[in-house]
């Protein structure tokens, strides 16, 4: 698809523009300093999009899997028809989200191939085995990309098959040329929303590709991950390293929180009186609830096999069972770990950490 | 500051050679600026991975009691004045016994709020921080900027009433007053309860807002020192207690009865705002209840062995004109 041009004065009229039909979602500061996305109606008039560079202090994917989501509703009325569930109303009407980052937006595309029920992609819901509720409010979201033109010193998407100017999941991607955006569309729905803007030059094309290059450069971590790809499950589980990680990490959830790519939920029925509600709430492998079984044994019983169970999803069951990266190198976690828990360290140490003595592989 | 950490790691090498501690709890480097890491060492020859700064933010009296270090002997423990503090609560709640600890005391400068160094920082990225007793030097690709520790303390270290360790086995600094004043030189009380003045529902208000981005991660709770329980309220499943929803009231409920749980117990280290994601003022509710019961009880957590925090402990002459 050709790509448009938006100057940044302009911007605040192309919001008000999307706003007349849609929900407008922005990336905006709070007065805590941190990147949060409001709605723009809420945002401070602005003439650019994350002008410092980084990202939103929690991953958008709260637009697609709320932390608490309502799936139905029941009431039980003896006499009156018995229980009767009610369900939910999906989302009402479209949400527009802007300055989503390209590795936030790669995740999406890899959660549609785990809640999708179907091969990697596949959005639509209609897949046996399906999430209708993700496949409904990612049908309603609508998401435009913006570049990372300014890596951060934790960003490691490259390594993770993303990139700073990866388009995977994103419904148009933006650009920051410095007085305008460069604005290309991905899909058949950002193209309806960008229509009338003015058409980008060859000229705004090479600058972009000029941007690309520069902040991909300033990607220089290596995180290799060629030896967990042919390293046994039952030898990962053995190395020492978790050991080393279980001494010192606090087994709260602040990295499953922010994680765009963290997707276990825990689904409850709360019950006043004759009437409730289910939900799913999001819920966290560091958690010892999480695994813990209505006799009380629980799997998962203690730190060392909570810490290594977030890692290892990620980087070894996934893969092999869909053939990608359970992470896409946005380094959320890095930021927010207490103890700082470095995932960089965490896979080189898979990658290459000797196995530990032979009692321990049991 | 380098003086501290060669004299913590001297500190600790001695400890696990000369044989009274099988394990030494401290801080090594972080993988990023402004991070430091928790780490425990056996080897009298990793001393040397220990480190020290105004970044290490955490709380190891908190990390001692979650460790599966449960073997017979004594351990080691990296403690300025509030962690410290917080070891002399446990030892008091019979979590340890202090003959079990080794505690390398660091008279403490006022630890650094990152948060604060990088809204200042003009630049894009901090890549490196290096500090001296009064100043940090603050590092990125193009800039350099020197910030002055008094302007990005964390906000628990400006009201801090005790710098220098209350119990230690060995001093890392001198801990004369006029070097290095043993407290932050705030007034707690000052600055303790903020929302007091506020009408109910003003108040009401003001808490939403301060807690509306918590993401019920419990960063707050397991970094805590206090929160040592083998099953948290929030984590009964049998039956559940508490809702699991981000519904505010059940966020309230669990910042409500976590604060609770800790009143009389707490010193203030500020680990919760520091391990919180969200920059949730976490100490809103903790620093209220501990004015009260210095109002009330004249008590100020783990400032001496043997004093029970008084919220456990019944005497006849107790304030009671609050109970109604």
């Amino acid at each position: 698809m050709d790509s448009y041009l938006l100057a940044k004065d302009r911007l605040d009229a192309f919001i008000s523009r999307l706003a007349a039909s849609l929900s407008v979602f922005v990336p905006a500061k709070g007065q805590d300093g941190l990147w949060s996305y409001v709605p723009a109606a809420r945002a401070a008039p602005s003439d650019a999009l994350t002008p410092e560079g980084g990202n939103t202090n929690m991953s958008p994917k709260s637009f697609v899997f709320p932390q608490t989501e309502v799936l139905l509703r029941f009431d039980n009325r003896p006499g009156e028809g018995g229980m009767i569930l009610r369900q939910e109303p999906g989302p009402a009407g479209r949400t527009v989200v802007l300055g989503v980052r390209p590795c936030d937006a790669k995740a999406f595309s890899m959660l549609d191939g785990i809640f999708g029920g179907g091969a990697s992609g596949d959005a639509s819901g209609d897949a046996p085995g399906a999430d209708p509720y993700w496949a409904a409010r990612r049908a309603a979201t609508i998401f435009f990309g913006l570049a990372c033109n300014y890596p951060c010193p934790t960003c490691f998407c490259d390594q993770m098959r993303c990139g700073p100017h990866h388009r995977e999941g994103l419904d148009a991607l933006w650009v920051d040329l410095g007085e305008s955006y460069l604005v290309t569309p991905l899909t058949e729905r950002g193209r309806e929303l960008l229509a009338g803007l003015e058409p980008a030059g060859q000229a705004d094309l090479d600058r972009a590709e000029s941007l690309r290059a520069e902040a991909q450069a300033l990607l220089t971590g290596k995180i290799p991950m060629d030896v967990i790809e042919e390293r046994e499950v039952l030898a990962l589980c053995a190395l020492p390293l978790w050991e080393e990680l279980a001494a010192t990490c606090l087994n709260c959830g602040a990295c499953t929180h922010a994680c765009p790519t963290c997707h276990c939920f825990d689904i409850q029925d709360e019950v006043k009186g004759a009437s409730g509600r289910r939900l799913r709430n999001w819920d966290s492998c560091m958690s010892g609830l999480f695994t813990r079984h209505a006799s009380g044994h629980n799997p998962r019983g203690d730190k060392l096999s909570r810490v290594r169970q977030r890692f290892m999803h990620k980087f070894k069951y996934i893969p092999v069972k869909r053939g990608v990266v359970g992470c896409v190198g946005c380094g959320r976690c890095i930021k927010v770990c207490p103890v700082n828990i470095d995932v960089r360290e965490v896979v080189r140490a898979m990658n290459t950490q000797p196995p530990g003595p032979p009692e321990r592989s049991a | 500051m380098r003086s501290r950490i060669v004299n913590i790691r001297a500190a600790a090498k001695q400890a696990l050679e000369e044989g009274p501690c099988r394990v030494v709890a401290g801080y090594a480097p972080g993988t990023m600026a402004m991070r430091a890491r928790p780490i425990f060492i056996d080897k009298p020859e990793d001393a040397g991975k220990l480190t020290w700064s105004s970044f290490c933010v955490g709380n190891l009296a908190g990390l001692l009691t979650q460790a599966a270090h449960a073997a017979p002997g004594k351990i080691g423990v990296v403690a300025q004045g509030c962690v410290s503090r917080n070891l002399v609560g446990l030892i008091g709640e019979g979590r340890f016994k202090r003959e079990d600890l080794y505690i390398i005391g660091v008279p403490c400068l006022g630890m650094a709020e990152r948060r604060k160094i990088e809204a200042k920082y003009p630049g894009r990225a901090i890549i490196a921080v290096e500090e001296a007793e009064d100043v940090f030097v603050v590092r990125g690709k193009r800039r350099e900027v020197r910030m002055l520790r008094r302007d990005v303390l964390r906000d628990n270290c400006y009201t801090c009433v005790q710098r220098n360790p209350v119990i230690f086995d060995v001093l890392v600094a001198d801990s004369a007053p006029d070097a290095e004043p043993s407290t932050g030189g705030g007034d707690i009380d000052k600055v303790a309860a903020p929302w007091e003045r506020l009408a109910p529902e003003a108040r009401l208000t003001a808490f939403e807002a301060a807690y509306k981005d918590c993401i019920r991660c419990y960063a707050c709770r397991d970094v805590c020192p206090l929160c040592y329980c083998a099953t948290c309220f929030v984590d009964e499943s049998q039956p559940q207690w508490l809702g699991k929803t981000q519904d505010f009231a059940d966020i309230a409920n669990y910042h409500l009865l976590r604060a609770l749980h800790c009143a009389g117990r707490c010193t203030d280290c500020g680990a919760c705002e520091s391990a919180c994601p969200q920059n949730i003022k976490v100490r809103r509710l903790t620093s209220k209840l501990e004015k009260d019961v210095r109002a009330l009880y004249g008590h100020q957590a783990g400032m001496a062995l043997g004093e029970a925090p008084p919220l456990t402990v019944y005497k006849p002459d107790d304030p009671q004109d609050f109970i109604k």
